[in-house]
């Protein structure tokens, strides 16, 4: 009975931090650099979607199955989604702010109707499966196989983790946060914001390709709906929730979010009668979106999130100084 | 090539224009793109759908097809009440939650955030309240009459398209012809220089939320009646509604109407040529195209 709540245990956190990795590279883009990326799903899909053709082994109806190494999917996964960002970013980021939200938007509509349609690529409808999955040679034994997976997923996270943080110490991050704070003083100081703001936005695709990659290997299937619109949602909630700018409570947040929506999916699955039960998700869906309307309104810097530096100094400074 | 191709983008194209005009004037005004603006579209469809059906519950003769159309006097009605509920619902949405982030001076992007968390909620309601099963106004059969030319047409669908044309000219002569109009367009060129020159920016903004809503509660009903109803029924217009509200340049009512048609037909000739499954890539494939080229659009202003 213990084994088995430990491997749910395993099971549930290898998810939850596949959901981390996505958090982590939103958090490049918005906690950052404040770019809105309304299209995570269609990032995170086109990464899953890369390591799964790269790496299946030979099918007769579809282009791919190259049966290449599991760590050389995850790298094409995050090269591919970074090109997309690059795109788009490239596409909009000189212009209006709203402009790349509503881009990134038209790519997630624009990527789903892709799986659906690009069969000979993607498989349509059903997707693809039989993606290999790390350990596989330990699968008989269900424990050691998600805790092997579990492992792996956390030395993705503590890499990108402390790689992420080395990034926003280092020059680049102090001028990524430079634009967000004031673009003018930053252009003033010779930085280009486009440039700064188009390479934040191609490390945070990439970063979410990745995992894409890693939750498609992990679970083994794809198919277009498992990256619906409400991924990209559950995916802001968890970084508003844990605080914008702050790797640690990106994850932090990704955890929390995720156990709350498994814990009140499972209540839903456990208590409802099956009639309702649509109806009942709906109401979850009700709830993340109103939750993160208010965590807008009430604490817009989350439960760990940066404090703008700026912000720090207005109130260090005397009272006469402030206006 | 069937002529009826140019019918049937004619009507997506007056249900995605009259709801671009409401995406261009929140965004000129209120300088912010309103990814619940869908969301409208679709409340606007539930609610005449439910105070039709309850005219129709109260009194039967109410759904009595009126002449050539699907549809009783209920419905007419219930469109009147529909369009004052959804600038209500727009009008509260705004009082909750955009009002206080405008007192605070949040930045443009927090305001985009908090639109897209209202249109998860709004549409999710909807799937609590009327599940996603689709919902009819009428289940009357329509036979389509010969226009000339190959074209066909229900009665209902050019109902649908005088409405669109009549609601376009009113909006055009509001913003155009009256004071509220003129103050709406002071107040999107320069809204402080506005406020002193004596204008109430906050009567302002609650025309432009309650006009905006209108439109699309007719659009929505629109959709409803040619279509049908859905509570993702808004959310699939949404990448028309902003491709033809950048198209047709951001702030301009003729100019989104425009743009809504050219792209309600390039769907329609991308049905024909290419196949339905690609339908909703041509607001996607046009949106880049403009930016690519011309980012102010069509009758956009040069920023």
């Amino acid at each position: 009975m213990t084994l088995d709540l430990v491997a749910y245990g395993a099971f549930f956190l290898t998810m939850a931090l596949t959901y981390a990795i996505i958090c982590l590279g939103l958090n490049v883009q918005w906690g950052m650099t404040g770019l809105f990326n309304v299209g995570i799903a269609a990032f995170v899909a086109v990464g899953a979607y890369t390591s799964a053709i790269l790496t299946t082994p030979e099918t007769p109806d579809r282009f791919g199955g190259f049966d290449l190494p599991i760590a050389i999917g995850w790298l094409g996964a995050a090269v591919v989604s970074g090109a997309l960002s690059w795109g788009v970013g490239a596409l909009t980021i000189r212009l209006r702010a709203d402009y790349l939200a509503i881009a990134t938007f038209g790519v997630a509509v624009t990527v789903q109707l892709c799986m659906l349609n690009l069969q000979p690529l993607t498989g349509g409808a059903f997707g693809i499966g039989f993606i290999p999955r790390p350990f596989a040679q330990l699968q008989a034994d269900a424990l050691l196989f998600s805790l092997a997976n579990c492992g792996l997923l956390m030395l993705v996270i503590a890499g990108l983790y402390l790689g992420l943080q080395h990034v926003a110490k280092s020059p680049w991050g102090r001028v990524l946060r430079a634009i967000r704070e004031d673009e003018t003083a930053a252009q003033a100081l010779g930085k280009r914001p486009i440039r700064f703001r188009l390479q934040a936005f191609t490390l945070g695709g990439a970063i979410m390709g990745l995992a894409g990659a890693a939750q498609a290997h992990f679970i083994g299937f794809i198919a277009p709906d498992n990256y619906m619109p409400i991924l990209t949602f559950q995916v802001w909630a968890m970084l508003i929730v844990g605080g914008s700018g702050n790797n640690r409570g990106a994850i932090a947040g990704a955890i929390l979010v995720w156990g709350l929506w498994a814990l009140t999916a499972a209540a839903v699955s456990a208590f409802v009668p099956p009639e309702d039960q649509a109806q009942a998700a709906a109401l979850q869906i009700v709830a993340i979106g109103v939750g993160l309307c208010l965590m807008l309104l009430l604490r817009p810097r989350g439960l760990f999130g940066e404090v703008s530096p700026l912000a720090r100094l207005r109130n260090t400074l005397p009272l006469s100084a402030k206006e | 090539m069937n002529p009826q191709f140019l019918m049937d983008g004619l009507i997506a194209g007056a249900i995605i224009g009259l709801g671009a005009i409401g995406v261009t004037l929140t965004y000129s005004i209120l300088r912010f793109s309103n990814f619940a603006h869908g969301e409208l579209l679709s409340w606007g469809a539930y609610l005449a759908l439910g105070i039709s059906g309850a005219l129709g519950f109260l009194a039967a003769g109410l759904k009595q097809p009126i002449g050539p159309f699907s549809f009783g006097w209920s419905l007419p009605i219930a469109a009147v009440l529909a369009i004052i509920l959804t600038g209500l619902l727009a009008l509260a949405v705004d009082a909750a939650l955009f009002s206080s982030f405008r007192r605070r001076g949040s930045a443009i992007i927090i305001m985009v955030m908090a639109s897209f968390g209202a249109s998860l909620a709004l549409r999710s309601l909807l799937e609590f309240f009327f599940t996603s099963k689709p919902a009819y106004f009428t289940q009357a059969l329509q036979i389509a009459m010969k226009l000339g030319g190959g074209l066909r047409a229900t009665p209902d669908q050019l109902a649908m398209l005088v409405v669109a044309l009549v609601s376009v000219i009113a909006v055009h002569l509001v913003m155009t012809r009256t004071d509220i109009g003129r103050a709406m367009r002071a107040v999107s060129e320069n809204p402080s220089l506005a406020g002193i020159a004596g204008i109430d920016v906050r009567r302002v903004i609650r025309t432009v939320w309650f006009l905006g809503a209108a439109l699309a509660c007719i659009a929505g009903m629109m959709s409803g009646l040619i279509i049908q109803i859905r509570p993702y029924l808004g959310h699939d217009l949404l990448l028309p509604l902003f491709a033809a509200a950048i198209l047709g340049g951001i702030g301009s009512v003729p100019g989104a109407m425009i743009a809504g048609l050219i792209i309600g037909l390039c769907e329609a000739f991308t049905v024909q040529i290419i196949g339905a499954e690609w339908r909703s890539a041509v607001s996607f494939a046009i949106l880049i195209a403009v930016l690519l080229v011309r980012p102010r659009g069509l009758f956009g202003k040069a920023s």
